[in-house]
């Protein structure tokens, strides 16, 4: 086992005392920006990069940075469940799914069961994923190298058609959000012909829109406006977290190994590709709802439906890591982040990094499982410190993160314009959610919006403009399909339904 | 009675932004026309993507303004009373905004987000003054350090901040 023998050289690296300390700097650091709505993993991870400009000169410097930097985005990733749970504010997109079961279970006095459900399928989501890395790299790698632009596009309809089809509300308003997002994305600079698009000859538009802005808007501000108008209380949920609940609370998830399992699985799968840990999250919420006995009671507050998400996005997350490491190709924002380090660093990310940066890239996967440990002992502890910040009354706390927010909005290009854009997405964002638009189909189209396009474009130059390259061959045509199903499903269910009603009256 | 009155039904909320998602569509739809929404010499125009996109937005707003009219409820949309509050924290975040830069006076992010902290306690919180100059330059100066010396991230700063020598 090749593997194994590369990955003790990869913890003799990881296991110094100077590494140790930054995985515990980067953790803490990455929970706290998880934890306050505006400052993501993404956005958190840029801000710290160039901190580790000198540190990287150093020799091994450049393993300790990317510990540095991986550690603040695994904090990040445990720290969007605790707002979700406590707040209904979901720190980062992936952790939007969590708030669907967290936050009504933190409503019933049970916040602390929904925590430890969320950072312990969080670490096992995490942990699945390290396996995959460590062991199953080189057949991934050669696996998605087949994947040309048809295979990747219809891995982004897979993505959209899922909101669609697992959307409680009108599949229409759906499509209508999330195509909203897409005409965002496409705002700019055309960056295949240079041609401006959409901006109306206003120079702030040139760049286009920033999902962070957006996310930042429609779910921070959105969500104080309506926290707002019921009533000046902010509801975050009571949350104790000893050891009893915790362990009452792992006596309850061997329960959902199923569940745990699938999501896992969808997880790596989603991060693998570049579909990310936000969708990942979705799908998995979605599949456990569809596929649990108790299904129906999905958004009452499941233990449940907390798991899934949670191990989806930390699975997704983290397997995010693997074509990056391998092929130079960011699942995620953050990981998309992490590439520019790699780059400015000097190191040249691709299949090539296995065998000239061995020490880096082994180091950096062996930081991955001490990380996560060491991730889930820290949110396991230091839960009541946040408890504290919820106990702040409204009127200083609404203020503070209004101001948080604004800041978070501003340094993400350093924009002005983009706080005035907080605010207006984040009105959009209040009407929106009273009209049961979703958000997160909006926000990832703006994510995925310019990939998502390019694919589609240059698959249409390769097939000269026939959609039926979608189906060219057994793997782009699984996907295709795969999404056509998913995308009709509010009719086929319909439609079944209304079958199973005429065998039942005859 | 003045507290429960409706400001504009669901109903008519839901046409209301079915219309204006109907105008964005169209919008995009009329500028991916402009720019060229069909196959070029050299592969699709830059308008290829964005059209189908604009025209997805026109239907589904349609289905969705048809909707709105024949199914949706006339519940009210928001009650004034709840409205009061939203525009209480709306409109001192508009002018939030407005003092970190505008083209006449800007106070920097520091300086208007320890106002508008303030502002924040002393109408809705009703502190006193000491404790309301406590949090609000007290957390600004945390965040000050973090940004500034810490994260070394520079925000908009104004005259304070360049009396102390930070530009």
């Amino acid at each position: 086992m090749q593997e194994i023998h590369s990955l003790m050289g990869g913890f003799a690296v990881a296991l110094s005392w100077f590494n140790l300390m930054l995985m515990l700097a980067g953790i803490t650091l990455g929970v706290v920006i998880g934890v306050l709505p505006g400052l993501g993993g993404a956005n958190g991870v840029a801000i710290l990069l160039p901190l580790t400009f000198s540190m990287a000169q150093q020799p091994g410097g450049q393993t300790s940075a990317i510990i540095l930097l991986s550690c603040i985005y695994w904090g990040a990733l445990f720290g969007g469940a605790i707002t979700s749970i406590l707040f209904n504010i979901p720190g980062e997109p992936w952790s939007v799914a969590t708030t669907f079961d967290g936050f009504p279970l933190g409503q019933k006095g049970r916040a602390g069961a929904a925590l430890t459900a969320a950072f312990t399928s969080s670490f096992v989501g995490a942990l699945v994923a390290v396996l995959l890395i460590t062991f199953l790299a080189p057949v991934v790698a050669r696996f998605a190298l087949r994947f040309g632009p048809p295979e990747f596009f219809s891995v982004y309809l897979l993505t959209f058609s899922a909101f669609v089809g697992m959307s409680k509300g009108s599949p229409f308003k759906t499509i209508a959000a999330m195509m909203m997002g897409f005409a965002l994305a496409a705002v700019g600079i055309d960056t295949v012909t240079g041609q401006l698009r959409l901006t109306f000859g206003f120079t702030d538009l040139l760049k286009g829109f920033d999902f962070l802005i957006a996310v930042i808007g429609l779910f921070g501000i959105g969500e104080i406006l309506l926290t707002i108008e019921e009533g000046l209380e902010f509801k975050g949920a009571n949350a104790k977290l000893n050891m009893r609940v915790v362990i009452e609370t792992w006596k309850e998830l061997p329960k959902y190994w199923k569940t745990s399992l699938r999501s896992s699985a969808v997880g790596c799968m989603m991060g693998i590709v570049p579909g990310g840990a936000t969708p990942a999250s979705f799908m998995s919420y979605g599949l456990a709802k569809k596929m649990s006995r108790d299904g129906e009671k999905f958004g009452t507050g499941m233990v449940e439906g907390v798991v899934a998400p949670e191990t989806a996005a930390h699975a997704a997350g983290t397997s995010a890591l693997l074509p990056m490491i391998t092929l130079g190709v960011p699942g995620s924002p953050t990981a998309a982040v992490l590439l520019g380090g790699l780059l400015i660093w000097g190191l040249q990310p691709g299949p090539l990094l296995f065998t000239e940066k061995a020490d880096f890239v082994w180091g950096l996967i062996a930081s991955m499982y001490l990380g996560n440990i060491v991730g889930l002992i820290v949110v396991l502890t230091c839960v009541p410190l946040f408890a504290a910040i919820l106990r702040v009354p409204f009127a200083i706390i609404a203020p503070v993160i209004l101001v948080i927010c604004a800041i978070g909005a501003y340094t993400v290009h350093n924009s002005m314009f983009d706080v005035w854009l907080m605010v207006v997405f984040g009105i959009m964002g209040y009407v929106f959610k009273k009209l049961d638009y979703p958000l997160a189909p909006l926000v990832l189209a703006l994510v995925l919006g310019d990939r998502a396009e390019d694919s589609f474009r240059q698959s249409m130059l390769l097939s000269q403009g026939d959609l039926t390259i979608f189906f060219a061959n057994s793997l782009v045509g699984t996907i295709t399909g795969l999404s056509l199903l998913l995308l009709f499903w509010p009719l086929i269910s319909k439609g079944l339904a209304v079958i199973r009603g005429r065998n039942g009256r005859a | 009675m003045q507290q429960d009155k409706a400001v504009g039904s669901v109903r008519s909320w839901e046409v209301i932004v079915a219309v204006l998602f109907l105008a964005f569509g169209a919008v995009v739809v009329w500028d991916s026309r402009r720019l060229g929404a069909s196959w070029g010499s050299d592969g699709p125009q830059a308008g290829y993507f964005p059209y189908y996109i604009g025209l997805f937005i026109c239907i589904s707003a349609a289905v969705n303004l048809y909707n709105g009219i024949t199914k949706a409820s006339a519940k009210p949309f928001v009650l004034w009373e709840q409205l009061r509050m939203i525009l209480i924290v709306m409109i001192p975040c508009v002018i939030y905004v407005a003092l970190i830069a505008n083209p006449w006076y800007g106070l920097g992010i520091y300086v208007a987000s320890a106002l508008f902290i303030a502002f924040f306690m002393r109408y809705l919180g009703k502190y006193g003054w000491a404790k309301i100059a406590a949090v609000s330059v007290g957390t600004m100066a945390v965040f000050f350090v973090m940004f500034e010396i810490w994260f070394k991230v520079p925000l908009p700063k104004g005259p304070l901040e360049a009396a102390f020598g930070f530009a």
